[in-house]
């Protein structure tokens, strides 16, 4: 689904040029659940941005479902980023005047679906996601996971390929945290790519791969073992991301939630 | 097609900081305000003006005469000299472009004493000895009765046309005149008609009090033999009445004895020419109005896209929001260039609006009060001219959108994704 080859950024900021991507390679499946992780300024973001459209990069190769994504204009970007792609942010992003309905139907506006239809549409999402009581609230009349399920489902609205979520649970408890990533394994099991970039090691684990980026390159690729779709499950399960995470620093990790079990390891 | 989502974005944008909203609309009110009150003060002026040349025929001039200043074939200088009839038939035959010839007689002998008389009442009039044809180059408006005719100067009547104050002042307020009789100057006359100005202020009043008779009659009662005053004369349509002009003072030079390089003994005055001066400084008046007015308007429509900066930079993360869900620049740029547009449109038709309204306003209380200026009449503006002016502004609100709306678009969307206030 998506393939980068050697790919290469570097930000320019006055006199000081930042490398923060030094050739990464990577191929991720279509279907495939992974999880990109790294300490701040590691290129994990931008890395992201790369896969989203949402930032362009120096050198290299990057194909989105076979398609080869380079130099394209906005527009065409911003129709590829519509039909191919969905988002799910850290702070949700939520357009702040428009409900809870309107918000998930807001990518389907810009594909000019009738209000009436695309409203419709929505609010069958917001029912998979439990929401459909919230339909007409405004996002700040939401908790942190209301908004985020809402988030999701205006990603999911346009049945996208792949869904790119930045930190999705960065900005919640750690209840609803995992309660968001049994959201996003099941969403996982419709066969939609799901790429997630976190600190969290207990997010991280719940994906099918971990990807740990250091310093702009990809230090390594980690199967995780065992897919858990329930909280409850998680303490027994095995992981072999392991060894480098002791590398980590302490602050990078919200350790907050994190069982004991892991400590150990760590 | 009516896009709610495009409104309900709109109307959020301006409403969440309704001072600044106020403030910027306030601009282009003023502005659009401001012009409609300069364009319809300038009509004002305008209309008054060209109330004061009333019907008048703009291609016509005035010809009389004036003391020599040159001596020629034996004359000295400083000679008076009259026209007499045979210079109307003579000026007829030799200039085709003639439309209307009328020569007109004042009889001037009798200012300043009370020259007119009917019963115990008595004025001081000016009388005018007048052909029907003159009634074409300078309208006459009868309220009652009739106008001279040309059997009143065949027959050489003893009628005259009196104006409205001279008729208040010789005849009791419900009194009829038409019919009654009044001494001109030891001569009895039958009023056959009563007539009203319709200049403004006192050359109205001047015109109000005029007693027109016959130019024949005029000539042979009070012995004037075939002196002529002088003449009115139009030029034929599409001609220019200075054409008439040029002719007619060298013929009348040639008849009277007149050196051809003396300019001075012949008076004439060129209405056509009095006219384009007029509407030369009203078109210049125009031009002024327009730019200051239009200066006024781009100081508002800064003013939007000042705002309109501010309000892009305010909504950078929410634009990149709708541009990673796959907003099109097209669809950004539109939204923000409506949304100047409806801020100048809305602002800008309520200064139209107030602006039209208080002309009327000014308007009517002229009217209703009586107020008669010569300075000062029907201000307003006309329908095209306010249309205009609305074009303007919702050109002119695409054009203040149009910048920041290029700004929002130039911002990668990441950057804008990423932007923190």
């Amino acid at each position: 689904m998506i393939k980068i080859r050697n790919i290469h950024k570097s930000y320019t900021n006055g006199q000081m040029n930042l490398h923060v991507l030094k050739g990464i390679n990577l191929d991720i499946e279509a279907g495939e659940m992974i999880s990109i992780m790294g300490p701040s300024g590691s290129g994990k973001s931008t890395l992201l941005n790369i896969f989203g459209i949402l930032d362009n990069y120096d050198n290299g190769e990057y194909y989105l479902d076979g398609k080869k994504i380079q130099n394209l204009n906005e527009r065409k970007a911003a129709l590829l980023r519509n039909r191919m792609l969905g988002f799910v942010f850290q702070a949700f992003n939520l357009v702040s005047f428009k409900n809870a309905m309107e918000n998930v139907a807001l990518p389907l506006y810009y594909q000019k679906v009738p209000r009436r239809k695309r409203n419709k549409i929505a609010l069958e999402y917001l029912d998979k996601l439990g929401l459909k009581d919230w339909a007409h609230h405004l996002p700040n009349e939401l908790s942190g996971g209301q908004k985020q399920r809402v988030a999701i489902a205006r990603a999911l609205i346009t049945q996208p390929k792949v869904i790119l979520a930045d930190e999705p649970t960065g900005a919640l408890d750690s209840v609803t945290s995992q309660e968001m990533m049994n959201l996003l394994t099941e969403i996982n099991q419709t066969g939609i790519t799901m790429i997630i970039v976190t600190h969290e090691l207990d997010i991280a684990r719940r994906t099918q791969k971990t990807i740990r980026i250091i310093d702009g390159t990809i230090q390594e690729i980690v199967e995780n073992e065992v897919q858990s779709t329930k909280y409850e499950d998680r303490t027994q399960v095995r992981s072999n991301v392991i060894a480098s995470e002791a590398k980590q620093p302490k602050n990078e990790v919200t350790s907050v939630s994190r069982p004991k079990q892991y400590e150990k390891v760590a | 097609m009516f896009d709610l989502d495009r409104w309900q974005e709109i109307y959020h944008v301006l409403k969440s900081n309704k001072l600044r909203t106020f403030l910027t609309a306030f601009g282009v009110f003023w502005g659009i305000f401001m012009l409609i009150i300069m364009l319809g003060s300038g009509n004002g002026l305008e209309n008054s003006v060209s109330r004061n040349f009333a019907d008048m025929a703009t291609n016509s001039v005035f010809i009389w005469t004036q003391q020599t200043t040159v001596p020629y074939k034996g004359f000295p200088r400083g000679r008076r000299f009259n026209y007499d009839n045979d210079d109307a038939t003579a000026l007829r035959n030799a200039i085709p472009e003639i439309k209307y010839l009328a020569p007109r007689i004042r009889g001037g002998d009798f200012f300043s004493t009370n020259n007119v008389i009917r019963g115990l009442k008595s004025g001081s009039f000016s009388i005018m000895g007048e052909y029907p044809e003159f009634f074409l180059i300078d309208p006459l408006y009868i309220d009652e009765g009739r106008l001279i005719n040309d059997i009143d100067i065949k027959e050489k009547r003893k009628v005259v046309v009196i104006g409205k104050r001279v008729k208040e002042l010789l005849f009791e307020k419900d009194e009829e005149a038409l019919g009654e009789y009044i001494q001109i100057q030891g001569v009895y006359f039958k009023v056959v008609g009563i007539c009203n100005s319709k200049r403004n202020g006192e050359q109205a009043e001047r015109e109000n009090q005029n007693i027109y008779m016959p130019f024949t009659t005029l000539q042979k009662t009070y012995n004037y033999g075939n002196i002529v005053g002088f003449f009115g004369i139009t030029s034929k349509d599409g001609i220019s009445v200075s054409v008439v002009e040029e002719k007619a003072i060298e013929i009348l030079k040639q008849r009277h004895g007149v050196a051809p390089s003396d300019d001075r003994a012949i008076g004439h005055f060129n209405l056509e020419q009095e006219f384009r001066k007029f509407q030369g400084l009203f078109t210049g008046i125009r031009v002024l109005v327009w730019i200051v007015g239009i200066g006024t308007l781009i100081a508002g429509i800064i003013g939007v896209s000042n705002i309109m900066l501010v309000v892009v930079k305010e909504r950078t993360k929410e634009i990149g929001i709708q541009r990673a869900l796959g907003a099109t620049p097209v669809k950004i740029i539109s939204q923000i260039i409506m949304e100047a547009i409806v801020l100048t449109t809305f602002a800008g038709y309520f200064g139209l609006v107030i602006g039209v309204g208080l002309l009327e306003l000014v308007n009517y209380a002229m009217e209703s009060s009586g107020a008669d200026s010569d300075m000062f009449y029907q201000p307003g503006v006309d329908f095209r001219v306010a249309m205009i002016a609305l074009t303007i502004l919702v050109c002119s609100g695409a054009l203040a959108g149009f910048i920041p709306a290029r700004r929002a678009v130039a911002v990668k969307p990441i950057d804008a994704l990423r932007y923190e206030q």
